[in-house]
């Protein structure tokens, strides 16, 4: 009867979502399609009983693997939820993408993206589905985490954050970062999926000896070798590797430091 | 592992003193547990190959920049890890008194710690005052861990006197260490594997001493606290959302809530997927119920069973708290109190006593709090609010103190205060009570750029009769005009200077006199049609879940923010 780990780490994260709801003016939820912002749905469905309060919000780059595109809209339709898609037009006619460098890429098409969905829609905040374990900048990182007008993050001076009281005061034009499943590892995440029966986009079950681990744009987003074509494979095979999530993710391997300079100016 | 088998997680900090080897000692641990991927040991590899600098075990932890090239940890963070026995949360914490602030974020979330002392340096300033926030965050299960033995040959004497002088500190404090042990992080000694250089030490080393540790299950034993942290009312069903904190509830109980004490049933258990649906809650579930009587409930509310001891209600509260601002705590200064779900105005009534955590000196008389400073407080509440003493119940007993937009101060309450009758009302009239900050003082804080709110001098409501003090230092009011509390649904009438009248908002009519809200805001409206509707949009936003842009929309529509308050640049008043 009592609770297990992921009955933990569940509650905690429905805590924060209503905090979230409750406490924050505008919200809207980051929706990237992965296994990680369909958690995060999840989560938000369990939390408001069905209901999901607010809008959804996915930077499209353009440069995604269509089959996410695809699903994207299907689960949309589906679920009924009110999904804002945001493109950063103006940088993809002046021609950017991977080709002009990576950071670069990932900069104008996400940082700056996201930061003109914020402006336009006046988020006060966001909640997004990093985790503790994917890198580490994401690992010092705040529940309710501020980011300034720019979407600064000033993350050698964050304020203290104890007993569940997240920061809710905050001037205007500033916007808070919600991160409901910071302490979630990648193996709760499938341990989860696994539970509660989620739907999950087939981009993570094998085919043909290879499987993406982490999803993102087409170009930058490796496959890794696996045979785990079933959740219980996929579990069985993150127990043990010894590789990282990321690893197949191009922009976190350009400079040691890389993404901690990526979010300190806004990335997610 | 068998997952039946495995115990309840365990949260653990560790702290002490800056560069004792916290960091080191968990990324050693986490390594030779093969706790890692691959990935992070790799990347530690390649950036300590880039500066040429022997392999950190710390770095693992560290990663920052920032925290790498100064060789320090700046902020906390936490990892898990996983033994045969249980799951772990391992929090890393910083050391420098700079920090201190992430040391508690960090401490604040776990249920058992881990005191590093450096075998060479001794106890230092830090390793005490961790050790005093320790006790202050009711952290009992502590082991002292002396670290970097291999800068000290090894040596019995030495791990004994550091010991020794460590648990000498603590004792006062009801700290009770409940195991000394002897490693080196960095070499990897009685880490994961039993030293050889350390014959004289006989029992188990760091990692199997994490499975001795024991959850304390006591959590569920408790009355019931449950506050309210939302209503939902999406469909036909009325959801009261909260996380059990202590206790537990099944449908069909009998509940009081508080401050209130109103009674009803517990109708069912909300859910949404099947699997959810079920009979009973457990501390620790977010959990949604649907009552019987459907009266007026709100967030902050404490909700607990009939019988059961019933949370404090009052006023004023006796605490320890810690400050971590940049600007200084001041006596007769307000600060917004956050305890469970429950906010609140709190003024500093009272500096008890500051006691300085790294020598337990203590000194009465203090006007002011600084960065890093404890001190047991009088706190004087605007309304009465439901609490616990945190002895009895942690999470009903513990608040955060919020100044301008930062949390800047933590408690712990010792004692309920006999509840001051009419402190917190500006108004009274018999059993017509209401709030209000009509005579407070708002000023421009040059130091922080926060307006920030100094409560009025007089603590006595005003009754019928009484003068008022048109002028104060930022605000002046009119000689005629009327004042209207929305929150309590209360207006007052002031004719030269005097009160002539304290009534039900409903029984108010519009004199043609001047309004202001209960903050000292001119209202604008000035027939009494427009307040009509006014007062109609007001009922609206106050019964239902609205964004608070929504609200400010409200405000910037009706009232002016200064045509009778002039804020004021705030340097340095006299208490
Ligand atoms: N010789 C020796 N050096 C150690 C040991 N443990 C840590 N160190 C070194 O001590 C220095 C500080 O270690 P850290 O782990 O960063 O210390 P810390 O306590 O985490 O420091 P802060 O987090 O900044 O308070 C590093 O250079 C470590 O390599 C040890 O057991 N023996
Ligand atoms: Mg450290």
């Amino acid at each position: 009867m009592a609770m297990d780990h992921l009955d933990q780490l569940e509650a905690e994260s429905i805590y924060i979502l209503r905090e979230a709801y409750k406490k924050l003016g505008k919200l809207g939820m980051l929706w990237s399609i992965g296994k990680d912002s369909t958690v995060l749905l999840w989560l938000a469905k369990k939390a408001f009983y069905g209901h999901v309060p607010f809008p959804f919000i996915h930077v499209d780059t353009k440069h995604k693997i269509p089959e996410m595109i695809a699903y994207r809209d299907r689960v949309a339709k589906e679920l009924g939820l009110d999904l804002i898609v945001h493109t950063n037009w103006e940088a993809i006619h002046a021609g950017i993408g991977p080709d002009k460098g990576r950071l670069a890429c990932c900069k104008a098409l996400k940082t700056e993206a996201l930061r003109q969905v914020v402006k336009q829609h006046g988020f006060d905040g966001l909640i997004v589905g990093v985790r503790r374990d994917e890198e580490g900048s994401r690992s010092k990182e705040r529940v309710f985490s501020e980011r300034t007008q720019d979407d600064g993050w000033d993350y050698t001076n964050q304020p203290p954050e104890l007993w569940n009281q997240f920061k809710t005061d905050f001037p205007k034009g500033n916007h808070i970062r919600v991160h409901p499943i910071l302490a979630w590892s990648e193996l709760d995440i499938w341990e989860y999926i696994r539970r509660e029966n989620i739907p999950i986009i087939d981009l993570y079950f094998a085919k043909n000896g290879k499987r993406y681990r982490s999803l993102g744009c087409a170009c930058c987003t490796g496959q890794i070798e696996s045979e785990a074509d079933t959740l219980d494979k996929i579990i069985e095979e993150l127990k043990h590797t010894k590789t990282g999530e990321r690893a197949g993710r191009k922009q976190d391997q350009e400079d040691a430091y890389a993404m901690q300079k990526l979010r300190k100016e806004g990335y997610m | 592992m068998d997952e039946k088998l495995k115990q309840e997680g365990l949260h653990i900090v560790v702290v002490g003193h800056v560069d004792h080897g916290k960091s080191t000692v968990i990324g050693r641990l986490l390594y030779d547990t093969d706790s890692l991927p691959q990935g992070a040991v790799d990347k530690v590899k390649r950036i300590v190959r880039e500066t040429g600098k022997p392999f950190e075990y710390a770095y693992l932890l560290d990663a920052f920049e920032e925290e790498q090239k100064q060789g320090i940890t700046i902020d906390t963070t936490q990892i898990q890890f996983v033994t045969k026995k249980r799951e772990y949360v391992i929090i890393d914490a910083p050391g420098h008194k700079e920090f201190l602030k992430n040391m508690i974020s960090g401490a604040a979330n776990a249920n058992a710690a881990l005191l590093l002392v450096d075998a060479k340096q001794g106890v230092q300033e830090q390793s005490k005052r961790h050790g005093y926030m320790l006790s202050l965050l009711g952290i009992e299960k502590v082991y002292v861990v002396v670290n970097k033995m291999d800068l000290v040959d090894y040596s019995e004497e030495v791990f004994h006197k550091v010991a020794e002088d460590m648990k000498a500190f603590l004792e006062p404090l009801g700290v009770k260490p409940l195991r000394y042990l002897p490693v080196s992080g960095y070499q990897g000694d009685n880490i994961a594997a039993k030293s050889a250089n350390m014959p004289w030490y006989d029992g188990p080393v760091l990692l199997d001493s994490l499975d001795l540790l024991e959850a304390s299950k006591e959590i569920l034993d408790k009355d019931l606290r449950l506050p309210i942290q939302d209503v939902f009312k999406f469909d036909d069903r009325r959801i009261i959302a909260g996380r059990i904190e202590a206790g537990k509830l099944a449908v069909g109980d009998e509940i009081a809530i508080y401050p209130s004490g109103r009674r009803t049933v517990i109708q069912s258990i909300a859910y949404w997927q099947e699997r959810d649906k079920k009979e009973r809650a457990l501390a620790g579930e977010s959990t949604g119920i649907i009552v019987r009587d459907e009266f007026f409930n709100q967030r902050g509310e404490i909700i607990t069973t009939p019988g059961a001891k019933a949370p404090h209600v009052s006023n004023r509260l006796r605490a320890s708290i810690f400050w971590m601002g940049r600007n200084p705590l001041r006596k007769g200064s307000t600060y917004k109190l956050k305890l469970a779900t429950q906010e609140v105005e709190a003024e500093v009534a009272d500096i008890v006593k500051t006691i300085d955590a790294a020598n337990l000196d203590s000194r009465e008389g203090a006007k002011e709090l600084r960065l890093n400073d404890v001190a047991e407080v009088i706190l004087s509440l605007k309304e009465a609010i439901a609490f616990d003493v945190f002895q009895e119940h942690q999470a009903t007993g513990r608040f955060v103190l919020v100044d301008g937009y930062d949390v800047a101060g933590g408690g712990i309450v010792i004692a309920a205060e006999k509840a001051d009758e009419g402190a917190g009302f500006a108004f009274v009239n018999g059993g017509i009570r209401a709030r209000g900050d009509v005579f407070d003082e708002f000023y421009y804080d040059i130091e922080s750029y926060n307006v920030t709110k100094v409560a009025a001098a007089v603590k006595k409501p005003y009754q019928v009769g009484d003068e008022i003090p048109r002028r104060g230092i930022s605000y002046e009011y009119p000689a005629d005009f009327d004042i209207l509390i929305l929150r309590d649904q209360v207006a007052v009438s002031v004719r030269q200077g005097r009160i002539e009248s304290i009534l039900p908002l409903a029984d108010y009519e519009y004199s043609g006199r001047p309004l202001i809200n209960g903050r000292g805001f001119g209202i604008k409206v000035y027939k009494a049609k427009e307040l009509k509707e006014m007062l109609s949009v007001y009922r609206e936003l106050a019964s239902s879940h609205v964004e608070p842009r929504v609200k400010a929309a409200f405000a910037n529509r009706y009232f002016f923010l200064n045509q009778y308050r002039h804020l004021q640049f705030y340097f340095d008043y006299v208490i």
